[in-house]
């Protein structure tokens, strides 16, 4: 074996440009798959995250009757007595925390400027708004008896004109039907880090937004984070009532999850394409060695070299290049996926409707990819000189040894 | 004892519809011990018959014989294991290995045959000392001149100790003083070890070398004499 890796060795020396490029080809394939891979799995990871932490949690309880995609606050379609209930889930084990939240559609108004906006009621003293108190930019997060107090995204903010101290005017669709409208200051600004979203909410205390919208003591969901997401299904299945429905994060982000399972197969054939290319700048690099050598092969096959024997002097070969080229694209692949994962890439707002996404991609590298790809790389390039060694290992040994040198 | 032996062999090459016999039942015998010239002139079928006995070829009918093995019966792998074994060879170009230096291109037929490096090592040196070549060891072919070259491929060709070694015009591409070099080490080694040697020539001062010599014509034998000695 040793013997011959060492051939191999020489052999690629030969030619050194040629080997140089080969595996030059393999390493930008090998970074290029390690670099997508990690974009996606980043892309995809925080979509879900940020969709988890601001959107949906971990599991949602709702009326039974209640439409998220609507935001009505008409009372048959929300939670009596919210706190209780999100008291008595928030005694589950699993559950990290469980908090009543209040959904209505409202029209924020400065001057002339206007936006449509979701005004979300949130308990402020709970754990579950860490996303918005971790990232506020200006002011602070109102208190729950606050009555004036409003928390805005920056984005709505920057459009608006709107700084810490302001007023605003936000008008609401009441449970009855009307329209209401107040007077509200702006405490806080909030950045979640996606734009998209940030735009199209506004935070109040709970209490001002049950008294607001005239929904009462009452509230659209309550909004579960668990301390392991895998639990959704046990937990949902523990929580029982004929009036509530209860909803897991896979079943509020079907798109989400299709979206991953797209992306996953929309890389596979990327990753495809590029070893395509990749295998045949290999195949050419060894049936050049092959035809070139073909007397070195008579002379090999004289000696008693059998079949098998050149077929792995071949291969060596070909192990060696795509060692090479492997190391130097793991390397490359790496150091692009933590750079661009620590300082992120700017999308800005991507704003795709029904998903969350951050206005900076951090792309992630998983080992599991990294194990993946750099062993797909490795074995593709085997298989792909398997067929030139094998061509090597046919050649009749007369008719080798007649070739030109 | 019979090293090789051919009965009534016959090579006939196929070029589209054209068939040209390299050799028309041709029958021969080589002793243990012989040191044998084939000559001939060009396609007369010396090349020919020394790569049937070589098992590097096949004949197109007849059969061949090497050391008792009828290799015209025997598979791709089996007849690569005859040639390891059995038979080395002197090719006219000096078939070395260019990425591998002198001392390693010996050694090649032994490792394919599995010798400890302990065996390979004193084997090596043995046979670079025969050939006169301890000093060019750690050269590479590129790096040695033809004679020297011719040199290694002998010790090469003796490396696994065959029963015989068969020669393709040894000194064809050797001038004069480099050719007879080569001759006489393989006359000497003929005598010191007793392995036998068959090679084809046209070259008349290569042939005085001969203690027996085979003439072929139009892929015939028409004179197979054993009398001429050095």
């Amino acid at each position: 074996m040793l013997n011959y890796l060492k051939m191999a060795y020489r052999n690629l020396l030969r030619h050194r440009r040629r080997s140089a490029l080969s595996a030059l080809a393999l390493s930008i394939a090998l970074a290029l798959l390690l670099f997508m891979a990690a974009f996606f799995k980043g892309e995809m990871r925080s979509s879900m995250e940020d969709t988890l932490r601001l959107s949906s949690g971990h599991l949602q309880v709702r009326n039974a009757d209640y439409d998220p995609d609507k935001s009505s606050v008409a009372w048959e379609y929300l939670i009596e007595n919210p706190d209780q209930v999100a008291r008595q889930i928030a005694a589950l084990g699993p559950v990290k925390f469980a908090t009543p939240r209040l959904f209505a559609s409202g029209i924020v108004s400065v001057g002339d400027d206007s936006a449509g906006v979701q005004i979300i009621g949130v308990d402020p003293a709970s754990e579950a708004n860490a996303p918005y108190r971790d990232g506020l930019v200006a002011g602070e997060f109102p208190s729950a008896d606050d009555r004036t107090g409003i928390l805005i995204g920056y984005p709505l903010a920057e459009s608006l004109g709107l700084r810490v101290g302001n007023s605003l005017n936000l008008l609401v669709n009441t449970s009855e039907g009307h329209v209401d409208e107040q007077n509200f200051i702006v405490r806080g600004i909030f950045s979640t880090g996606s734009s998209t979203y940030d735009k199209g909410i506004v935070l109040l205390p709970l209490a001002k937004a049950q008294a607001f919208s005239g929904a009462g003591n009452r509230a659209s969901i309550i909004f579960i984070i668990l301390h392991d997401r895998e639990q959704a299904e046990t937990v949902a299945s523990a929580i029982t009532g004929n009036t509530f429905k209860v909803e897991t994060w896979q079943e509020m982000n079907e798109l989400l999850v299709l979206v991953n399972d797209f992306s996953n197969a929309y890389i596979m054939i990327l990753n495809l394409i590029i070893l395509g290319v990749t295998v045949t700048v290999i195949v050419n690099t060894m049936l050049m060695a092959v035809f070139e050598r073909t007397r070195e092969i008579g002379i090999l096959a004289a000696l008693g070299m059998k079949g098998r024997q050149i077929i792995a002097l071949f291969l060596s070969e070909a192990a060696l290049l795509a060692l090479g080229g492997v190391i130097i694209g793991l390397l490359v692949g790496w150091a692009l996926s933590a750079y661009f994962g620590g300082v992120g890439i700017y999308f800005g707002d991507i704003g795709v409707s029904g998903m969350i996404f951050g206005d900076r991609i951090y792309p992630y590298l998983m080992l599991e990819d990294v194990i993946n790809l750099t062993l797909t790389a490795f074995i593709v390039t085997l298989l792909a000189s398997y067929y030139p060694a094998q061509i090597a290992s046919r050649m009749e040994p007369v008719e080798a040894l007649r070739a030109e040198k | 004892m019979e090293v090789a032996k051919v009965e009534n062999v016959s090579r006939v090459y196929k070029i589209g519809t054209v068939e040209t016999y390299a050799l028309r039942g041709v029958n021969l015998t080589i002793e243990n011990g012989e040191f044998t010239a084939l000559v001939g002139p060009s396609g007369s079928g010396k090349t020919t018959l020394l790569q049937l006995i070589g098992c590097l070829d096949q004949p197109t009918s007849g059969s061949v014989w090497v050391n008792g093995n009828d290799v015209t019966r025997l598979n791709r792998n089996q007849r690569a294991d005859i040639r390891k074994g059995h038979i080395g060879f002197i090719f006219q170009f000096f078939a070395l290995i260019p990425t591998l230096t002198a001392y390693e291109n010996v050694e090649m037929p032994l490792l394919l045959n599995g010798c400890s490096a302990k065996e390979r090592h004193e084997r090596v040196m043995e046979l670079l000392k025969a050939v006169d070549l301890l000093d060019r060891k750690d050269n590479r072919p590129d790096q040695m001149s033809g004679g020297q070259q011719q040199r290694v491929a002998i010790a090469r060709a003796l490396a696994s100790k065959p029963a015989l070694i068969l020669a393709d015009e040894p000194t064809a591409n050797l001038d004069t003083s480099n050719g007879e070099q080569v001759m006489e080490i393989m006359t000497r080694l003929n005598r010191e070890t007793g392995v036998t040697f068959v090679f084809a020539t046209h070259d008349p001062r290569v042939i005085k070398y001969a203690r027996r010599v085979v003439t072929l014509r139009d892929g015939l034998i028409v004179e197979n004499d054993a009398g001429q000695a050095n």
